[in-house]
């Protein structure tokens, strides 16, 4: 046990849709600093409990602690305050708004002095963007509104960022160096909570792992260990 | 053909009563592309202001004194009926907003009613008869009043979309609801300001009509109809059709009341509707699907 309590606390946590559960008693941590994984096929719960992270679906039963806030009775205002941010699946950026409109909204329950600063941290991760602020967000390509998708949530300055599946749909190429831009984020003191299906990338460079199958955590460890583990494949391919 | 100054002054005409249209219809374009649905309550609503700016003008406010405090009154009214009344009766469902603003429409209507029975009205205004002379055609002042603030209103509408925190976060809404929800977007307080900024145009719009026209309790009907058929010209939710879409509308009923008389004025209108659906279904300014 970690003598601090870890930044994110999920404890048997139950949710899903208009009487379908999706989420079955889930706990997981994630601590200060690490990159966590989490690992799962598709329609396992992966996107369902990012958005009861995010305060957009609510919670059945259980709790969830980021930080000391209970997300349970916080709003998505609330959450996104307290510096929880979550990039989601499909990007959901404004397309016909201007990559510049797009980040600054970024911002928007930040001051409107911390503003600038922030432009210019993600126009130094993404100097692509920087070229391209006046141009209307749904005309960039496939890798650069992952760019301005992950630009946007780092203008919120988060302190834990929620990546939902960022390679999806990437080339093998922009995928090495989403990678690398996660560990550099990562490097730079930002605590990441990775969902993917690219298994071996996301455990290469994970903390620790987990494995989400029928809305619980069926297997955990380091990335490392999880990355050696036969049950891995099992578990993973056999749902 | 008609000598050139009539038909001038035909359009002139119809540029002037098109602007208070594409007001009202910029409250309704704007309601639809945030919340995704028609407010039929916009018709009552447009009512009920011309009343109220009635009720001011006994109490001897002049119309276009009145347009600031009953534009903010009315913003006030739109912003807690939406967030109190319309957002938690509607449970997220598209649908159940419509038939609770159908709903509000009968109630608003009925009030009025009883309140004011369905007596048609008018004010005389001491400047009712002031006109402009162009040599070719007088244009009375109070119509020309209405083109200005009218426009003036649509440009500022455009402006706060355009260049504030609060229009960009309408917008962000409007569009991709998810995306501005996981920015810190306040969804709810949006939809609220959305539907107040439409109560403020239908306010605004009615302190311009009343100098002009009459004030009955069926009299916002009339014209969110034809509202109703600039916004599906200009494009569904789109700001700057829903004002060029008026003006166009404005000109063609006053162009048809000339050629096939008085009456029979609106029937251009639907004409032209029934041609853009037919020939570009989204709308001159809507995004092609």
């Amino acid at each position: 046990m970690p003598e601090t309590a870890p930044l994110l606390a999920i404890r048997d946590v139950h949710a899903g849709y208009d009487g379908t559960r999706i989420l079955n008693g889930l706990s997981m941590q994630v601590e200060a600093g690490e990159i966590v994984a989490l690992l799962g096929s598709n329609g396992v719960g992966k996107t369902t409990l990012n958005k009861v992270l995010s305060g957009v679906v609510p919670l059945t039963s259980g709790a969830i602690t980021f930080d000391g806030l209970d997300l349970g009775s916080a709003s998505a205002v609330d959450i996104v305050e307290a510096g929880l941010i979550h990039v989601p699946e499909g990007r959901k950026i404004f397309a016909d708004m201007s990559v510049l409109d797009n980040l600054t909204l970024g911002s928007y329950r930040r001051g409107k002095a911390s503003r600038k600063t922030n432009l210019e941290r993600v126009f130094a991760i993404f100097p692509r963007l920087k070229e391209r602020t006046a141009q209307m967000a749904g005309t960039l390509s496939g890798g650069e509104q992952q760019m301005l998708a992950i630009g946007r949530g780092l203008m919120a300055e988060p302190r834990l960022l929620i990546l939902d599946e960022p390679s999806l749909g990437l080339s093998p190429l922009l995928v090495e160096e989403l990678f690398d831009l996660i560990e550099r984020l990562n490097a730079s003191g930002l605590t990441i909570l990775l969902v993917e299906q690219n298994v071996a990338q996301s455990l290469d460079i994970a903390d620790k792992a987990h494995v989400l199958a029928e809305g619980r955590i069926a297997l955990s460890g380091t990335g490392r260990a999880l990355a050696d583990d036969p049950e891995l494949q099992k578990t993973y391919l056999g749902l | 053909m008609p000598a050139l100054d009539i038909l001038a002054a035909a359009v002139l005409n119809g540029l002037m009563t098109g602007a208070i249209y594409a007001l009202i219809a910029v409250g309704l374009t704007l309601v639809y592309g945030v919340l995704h649905i028609i407010n039929f309550a916009h018709g009552a609503m447009l009512s009920a202001a011309m009343f109220a700016a009635f009720l001011c003008f006994q109490i001897g406010i002049d119309p276009y004194l009145a347009i600031a405090p009953l534009a903010v009154a009315f913003f006030g009214a739109g912003y807690g009926l939406q967030r109190w009344l319309i957002g938690p009766a509607s449970h997220g469902d598209d649908r159940n907003i419509l038939l609770v603003t159908l709903g509000l429409s009968i109630i608003i209507e009925n009030l009025l009613l009883a309140s004011f029975r369905s007596d048609t009205r008018t004010i005389d205004v001491p400047y009712g008869f002031s006109s402009l002379d162009l040599g070719f055609t007088f244009l009375p002042l109070t119509r020309l009043m209405g083109f200005g603030v009218a426009c003036l209103v649509a440009a500022m509408f455009w402006l706060i979309l355009n260049w504030t925190d609060l229009g960009k976060a309408i917008r962000a809404v409007a569009r991709e609801k998810l995306g501005a929800t996981l920015v810190g977007i306040d969804v709810r307080h949006i939809y609220a300001v959305t539907f107040g900024l439409g109560a403020a145009s239908v306010a605004i719009a009615a302190c311009l009509l009343l100098p002009i026209f009459y004030v009955n309790p069926r009299v916002g009907n009339a014209y969110v109809l034809v509202a109703f058929t600039i916004v599906v010209l200009g494009g569904m939710g789109s700001v700057a059709g829903a004002f060029i879409g008026g003006l166009l509308i404005g000109v063609v009923e006053s162009l048809s009341g000339m050629y096939f008389g008085e009456s029979l004025g609106q029937l251009g209108i639907f004409l032209i509707f029934i041609v853009v659906l037919m020939v570009r279904p989204t709308g001159l300014f809507g995004a092609r699907a």
